[in-house]
């Protein structure tokens, strides 16, 4: 089974369930850090780095000695990456979105494919899980493609069976919902505050449509006010685990450490969340009726 | 004009307590909430909407099944897996749909419709502190740049008529397509971080993005009780990388508390986080010689 572990507000603890998650997890499973823009998994499951390799998108590189400035491609172009002014072609390249249609509608063979590095991918095993994770180049402004990329490459390191949890990142627009829209299951990790109870809000409304089994982590339980549960109520979301509201938490995070093996408290209430997970990873009910 | 951007790179740091305390403190401002993603500071600052404004960004495709000779064209070309194969005529998954006009472009048939996408709302509002430019994306909506880039232009504008020399931003998470439109032109990004190893490896890349940008920066280490080790290691940094440290602010319960009194760190504890919010902004004011500076 495959499990995202998102949110909708930043810093709620993402990072801390999936990295625990990964050490109590029962069955085979692989890591992988889809929060291309600020990935952090790695700093604290330590994989053994086995590879890395460049992403690129294919991007459009003028040559004008072919151009004949018919503007056919500046007219398909919807991101204002190609342009023709008067007698000069001109490629945007960081604004490019890389949907090929300039270079299809080109008559002339006046765009050519070329490339615009997106960030990289790197690979390696923390433990006995394979791990996976995108780095955005800085100034890369896109990051579904690095991420789609990612995702391609998890094959190759890790077999088809075998369990696996994504870290995605924040926020609820198109990185959020890209990294979760493969998953069996989504975690939403957040925190009993006001940030955190309208930001879940905002999560439950992004990744309904998707029609995935939610259930919500609710760390630093103790602190704020009870707003997130009444939400969860509402929305008839099952509120998986709490991670109580402990300093010291704070510092094992601070301190780089997984805090399932820094805090036995929090091992038992991941390994609990664990088997929760594994329980919602259900046939859906189409299938049943079939078989 | 001045834009002051706040950001972090990891989220969760303390951008938006920070931008509501200082909107208090660096009166008169233009406020605005640059996360159109998961917009927060609305929740400290209870704006009261003056104007409410449809924001509609690019198209998406929409296939007429009546009209669908199932060539497979639109599967082909597609570069973001948007078209679903159905019985019928496929259909076009609009959380794939990149909005590229590819599809529409090609269809033999024309049998695609290319409809304006409406993404979100934007508002301007008045708060206590002055006024405020916001907005909301609609949740799973992209085109957030555009957006971004859209209010800051609304905030040099009501700043310009209204003469008001200072625009204060709460930027987004992350260092992407957002976090660029946030950050491209503005006169300084005041980065939050905290001493944890995600806090320093994300302060490391919005420092990156900042200088790619040229946009001069200052760091504010929040949390930074947590760990005297990081915090040293993160002092360090900014030291090796010229950046100022801006000031800092304890790990406190007080933040959460102010949050859910639905008030600024300088009205919940005005003596107390309240004040190191009021010595971080004058190290700002001075950097950048503003009149408010003591």
């Amino acid at each position: 089974m495959k499990i995202a572990v998102a949110s909708g507000k930043g810093g709620t603890g993402k990072t801390t369930v999936a990295a625990s998650l990964i050490h109590v997890w029962p069955d085979p499973v692989a890591a992988m850090d889809l929060d291309v823009e600020a990935p952090n998994l790695h700093l604290f499951l330590h994989p053994e780095e086995i590879g890395r390799c460049r992403a690129f998108m294919e991007i459009p590189e003028p040559d004008e000695s072919r151009c004949t400035f018919c503007r056919k491609c500046s007219d398909i172009c919807q991101f204002a990456a190609v342009k023709v002014l008067g007698e000069v072609l001109m490629v945007f390249p960081e604004m490019c979105h890389g949907c090929g249609g300039c270079l299809a509608v080109c008559p002339e063979g006046a765009l050519r494919p070329g490339k615009r590095e997106l960030g990289e991918i790197i690979w390696g095993t923390a433990g006995a899980a394979p791990f996976i994770m995108g780095r955005s180049r800085i100034g890369e402004a896109m990051s579904p493609p690095l991420m789609r990329q990612v995702k391609a490459h998890l094959s190759r390191i890790a077999p088809p069976q075998i369990d696996l949890i994504i870290d995605a990142p924040p926020g609820v627009s198109c990185p959020a919902v890209n990294a979760v829209m493969d998953a069996d299951v989504i975690v939403l990790v957040t925190e009993p505050t006001p940030f955190g109870a309208f930001d879940l809000g905002l999560a439950f409304k992004a990744f309904a449509p998707l029609g995935k089994p939610m259930g919500v982590v609710v760390n630093r339980a103790g602190i704020g006010e009870d707003a997130v549960y009444r939400l969860c109520e509402r929305q008839k979301i099952a509120v998986l685990a709490e991670i109580p509201y402990d300093r010291a938490i704070a510092e094992a995070y601070a301190e780089g450490r997984v805090v399932a093996d820094a805090v036995p408290a929090v091992r038992g209430i991941v390994e609990a969340l664990a088997r929760q997970l594994q329980a919602m990873d259900r046939p859906a009910p189409k299938e049943v009726l079939h078989g | 004009m001045d834009e002051i951007v706040i950001l972090s790179g990891k989220g969760g740091t303390g951008k938006t307590s920070l931008t509501a305390a200082l909107a208090q403190v660096a009166q008169p401002a233009v406020i605005c909430d640059l996360d159109v993603d998961a917009p927060d500071l609305h929740l400290l600052l209870a704006p009261q909407r003056l104007e409410t404004h449809v924001f509609q960004s690019g198209h998406e495709a929409a296939i007429r099944p009546e009209d669908c000779t199932q060539c497979g064209i639109c599967a082909q070309m597609c570069r973001y897996d948007a078209v679903i194969p159905a019985q019928a005529a496929p259909t076009i998954d609009p959380l794939h749909c990149e909005g590229c006009k590819v599809c529409v472009t090609f269809c033999p048939a024309g049998a695609i419709d290319w409809r304006p996408r409406t993404c979100g709302e934007w508002y301007h509002s008045r708060t206590r502190f002055g006024r405020m430019v916001h907005a909301q994306l609609y949740p799973a909506q992209e085109n957030s740049g555009r957006l971004v880039a859209l209010l800051r232009q609304q905030a040099q504008e009501l700043a310009r008529q209204q003469r008001i020399p200072l625009i204060l931003s709460d930027g987004p998470p992350g260092i992407g397509c957002p976090v660029i439109s946030s950050l491209s032109g503005a006169s300084f990004a005041v980065i939050v971080t905290e001493p944890t190893p995600s806090g320093r490896h994300d302060l490391a890349r919005i420092v990156d993005l900042c200088a790619h940008f040229k946009v001069p920066a200052g760091v504010v280490v929040n949390k930074y009780d947590l760990s005297a080790p990081r915090a040293e290691e993160i002092a360090a940094d900014c030291a090796a990388r010229g950046l100022a440290l801006l000031g800092r602010l304890p790990y406190d319960p007080a933040v959460t508390a102010a949050m859910v009194a639905r008030q600024t760190l300088t009205e919940f504890a005005p003596g107390g986080l309240g004040e190191q919010v009021g010595r971080i902004w004058q190290a700002v004011a001075a950097r950048l010689g503003l009149p408010q500076a003591a």
